[in-house]
């Protein structure tokens, strides 16, 4: 990996020296890096952005160690305790709290401080805030959707719906022609999660439901029951395709590829898979999720994707150096562009890439977002709730009579996991 | 003296205490001067202890601390990273109240009981290729095939072929006009469907057991038996199980230990799932402890005592019953 990174810095030596100018280039001493980033294409983006911080510092010895994203998630608390790097990704809002309050993370207000990042990345501010102090940075973002099958649509004469009686009329249109409306693969339950992020949000607005997963709300609230009896009246209809508790969201995909199924409400990194799977920009399209209760603000899931500094790290100078490099806007614009990571850049500065979905994400997170933006289920709620709750989503997505049940049983895991 | 003599280790070592206790020199009587250090005197009796130490000691650390490290986890409520705050019984009163704790305690009670089949389907299938045909080790290492592969991969096939959409299983059924099952997404089959997933290398692994048991029975109570007269399920039952008995105990200490720790295979197939059906107990406790969302150590530690008290009966058993059988030699 070193001969590689090596040869990337090389050539891209002349790149990073235009862009990079402004950095000082006095660090030295070894300096490790965590990565989650373990898909092909984003390794790929990772490696080269590293490559080119080392070109700009080449004293410094860096040594990185991509993870696998799953395998990360369980192995973080090891290695933030035992053996920790000078920088980890990760995520925000909730997520992050464990470390933030065991002391695992380190405070890095004083990079919040300097204009570069306060002013520039202050959209995301609140959800790397703990406590009243800022634990990392965000790299990259991407919107919640309903990604659909165009062509499908054309050929039932559909457009794109705007509320829900509309969405139900399509949703209706397309199982009478033998479809389902709606892939999903709940077997890792937190797409579960997503469909009842944006069915919350619809009904009852933002604010209730971070009460909700903050654990001030409750479960057993007739706002839930509207949510829940709105989501059931797409169940009922048979408008999610059958067995979706046997499937991870990578095995739904073939039901949209294969047009068994015409949407799928996804963050935006399904379309890369969508696209791998011979889907054209043609056939695929992007629609934001219908308004449901025309009294509450549209408010989006938008998960943001985080770098930080480990308490433990070593040369926390150079991970400072390499968060501001990570944060600056040159550097969020190419990460995110199409041929990487594909996603939407956090930096004001930046400039989204030309692609029809990052265009419509990055308008719809801008633009028509009025209500807030949340992280995700699992990313907002702590995580031994987001599990339980999870759990009683697919439940309930399989079996929608249980519902009194499953809400009294969250109701009683609310009371257990906020007494703190 | 007493290494060249036939009597064995055991008497051996009596007599010399013997000898030590009567305080006389035994060993040094004759030829060397008398070396009465303390390591000369008790070279006998230490010896056994130093050869067991590697093991007491590597056996201390790692199964016996571990298992009290467990015990008294299981009084705290603990994140994995912060301080440990001590909660008296109250992660044993939540698994009281906790109703996914029964639902793995029941699906191990399934698997202990589904699981004892491959005992003697096992046994079958070695009684059927203990036969000298050609290529009968060709068929003998086909059968055992499953057993050398990773669970990881026996799980991966069994899912594939259970898939509600393009599984063999469902295709099969299709063609006797039976409609599909989602097997692994139905809480009523899923826990049998990864036993039976599970029961095939386990089945391999018992038919191995008896096949070499078998080799070992011996030809003569056959030749008696028949003049006898026995026959068939009678010859069987009489003349070969109990000559195979060694071999069952075997096979049924690695059956049960199999059915208890049945891990890997749920968490491939369904990761506990649909809705936390599937589930057993380690799982569960590697869900609520170490998994992505857990941060329980103090709840998955009092599920591993309360796993360990159910292994615990057996682990008692198999002692006691090992017991009774060398005192009856």
């Amino acid at each position: 990996m070193h001969t590689m990174l090596k040869m990337t810095a090389a050539a891209l030596a002349i790149v990073a020296a235009n862009t990079g100018s402004t950095f000082a280039a006095d660090l030295s001493g070894d300096f490790k890096i965590f990565l989650d980033t373990s898909n092909p294409a984003p390794r790929a983006t990772m490696e080269k952005m590293i490559g080119d911080f080392q070109t700009l510092h080449p004293d410094l010895k860096i040594e990185t160690t991509v993870i696998d994203r799953e395998a990360y998630k369980t192995q973080i608390r090891n290695f933030l305790t035992a053996n920790a790097p000078d920088v980890a990704t990760w995520y925000a809002a909730n997520r992050m709290r464990p470390y933030v309050e065991a002391g695992l993370f380190e405070d890095v207000s004083d990079l919040w401080a300097e204009p570069a990042i306060a002013d520039n990345l202050a959209s995301t501010k609140g959800a790397m805030t703990i406590d009243g102090k800022q634990w990392g940075v965000p790299y990259t973002y991407y919107q919640w959707g309903v990604y659909y099958r165009k062509d499908i649509f054309d050929e039932l004469g559909l457009s794109e719906p705007t509320n829900w009686e509309e969405e139900k009329a399509n949703c209706q249109k397309i199982i009478d022609s033998g479809r389902k409306c709606y892939t999903i693969g709940s077997k890792f339950l937190w797409t579960a999660g997503g469909w009842f992020d944006y069915m919350n949000m619809r009904t009852n607005g933002f604010d209730f439901h971070m009460d909700l997963l903050t654990g001030q709300a409750s479960w057993e609230s007739d706002e839930v029951r509207k949510t829940f009896a709105n989501w059931r009246e797409l169940i009922d209809m048979g408008a999610f395709i059958d067995n979706h508790a046997s499937y991870s969201w990578q095995e739904a995909l073939p039901f949209m590829v294969k047009g068994d199924a015409t949407a799928y409400l996804m963050g935006n990194f399904a379309v890369a898979p969508l696209r791998d799977a011979g889907l054209t920009d043609d056939q695929l399209d992007f629609y934001q999720f219908v308004e449901i209760n025309p009294d509450v603000e549209l408010a989006e899931d938008a998960p943001t994707d985080t770098f930080h500094i480990p308490s433990n790290a070593t040369n926390k100078e150079a991970a400072r150096e390499f968060l501001r490099y990570v944060a600056s806007a040159d550097v969020q614009t190419w990460i995110n562009d199409g041929k990487n990571l594909g996603q939407l850049p956090v930096n004001a500065q930046s400039s989204v890439d030309k692609d029809k979905f990052l265009e419509q994400g990055f308008e719809m997170l801008s633009t028509n977002s009025p209500g807030g933006v949340a992280q995700f289920f699992d990313r907002d709620a702590p995580a031994e709730m987001a599990k339980v709750a999870m759990e009683g989503l697919q439940e309930f997505m399989v079996k929608p009579d249980n519902l009194d049940k499953i809400l009294s049983r969250l109701e009683r895991a609310r009371g257990r996991i906020y007494k703190n | 003296m007493c290494p060249s003599s036939p009597v064995s280790i055991d008497t051996c070592y009596v007599k010399r205490q013997a000898m030590a206790d009567a305080g006389a020199p035994a060993v040094s009587q004759h030829n060397k001067p008398v070396k009465n250090s303390w390591w000369h005197n008790n070279q006998q009796s230490m010896t056994p202890w130093l050869f067991l130490a590697p093991g007491i000691l590597f056996f201390l650390f790692y199964v016996i601390f571990p298992i009290y490290q467990s015990f008294s986890l299981s009084f705290y409520s603990w994140d994995g990273l912060g301080e440990a705050e001590y909660v008296g019984a109250y992660n044993y009163e939540e698994l009281y109240w906790d109703d996914a704790f029964y639902t793995s305690l029941r699906n191990n009670l399934i698997w202990l009981v589904m699981y004892l089949f491959a005992i003697p389907a096992g046994l079958f299938i070695a009684l059927f290729l203990n036969q000298t045909v050609t290529g009968i080790r060709l068929y003998k290492s086909l059968f055992f095939f499953p057993f050398v592969i990773s669970q990881v991969v026996v799980g991966l096939v069994f899912t594939w072929f259970y898939d509600p959409t393009f599984g063999l299983l469902n295709y099969i059924l299709g063609g006797v006009g039976i409609p599909p099952i989602n097997v692994l997404g139905d809480e009523n089959f899923v826990t049998y469907g990864i036993i039976v997933a599970g029961l095939w290398p386990q089945t391999a692994y018992c038919m191995i057991l008896y096949l070499t048991g078998l080799n070992a029975v011996d030809p003569e109570q056959i030749e008696a038996g028949r003049l006898d007269g026995a026959k068939g399920l009678r010859m069987l039952w009489h003349i070969i199980i109990p000559q195979l008995r060694p071999a069952t105990f075997i096979a049924f200490v690695v059956t049960i230990i199999g059915a208890l720790r049945s891990f890997d295979l749920i968490s491939v197939m369904t990761n506990g799932g649909p809705y936390g059906e599937s589930r057993v107990l380690s799982f569960y406790m590697f869900e609520v402890a170490l998994s992505e969302y857990g941060f329980r150590m103090g709840y998955g530690a009092s599920i591993a005592v309360v796993l360990f008290l159910i292994m615990l009966v057996f682990i008692a058993y198999f002692l006691w019953s090992m017991y009774q059988e060398e005192k009856a030699r």
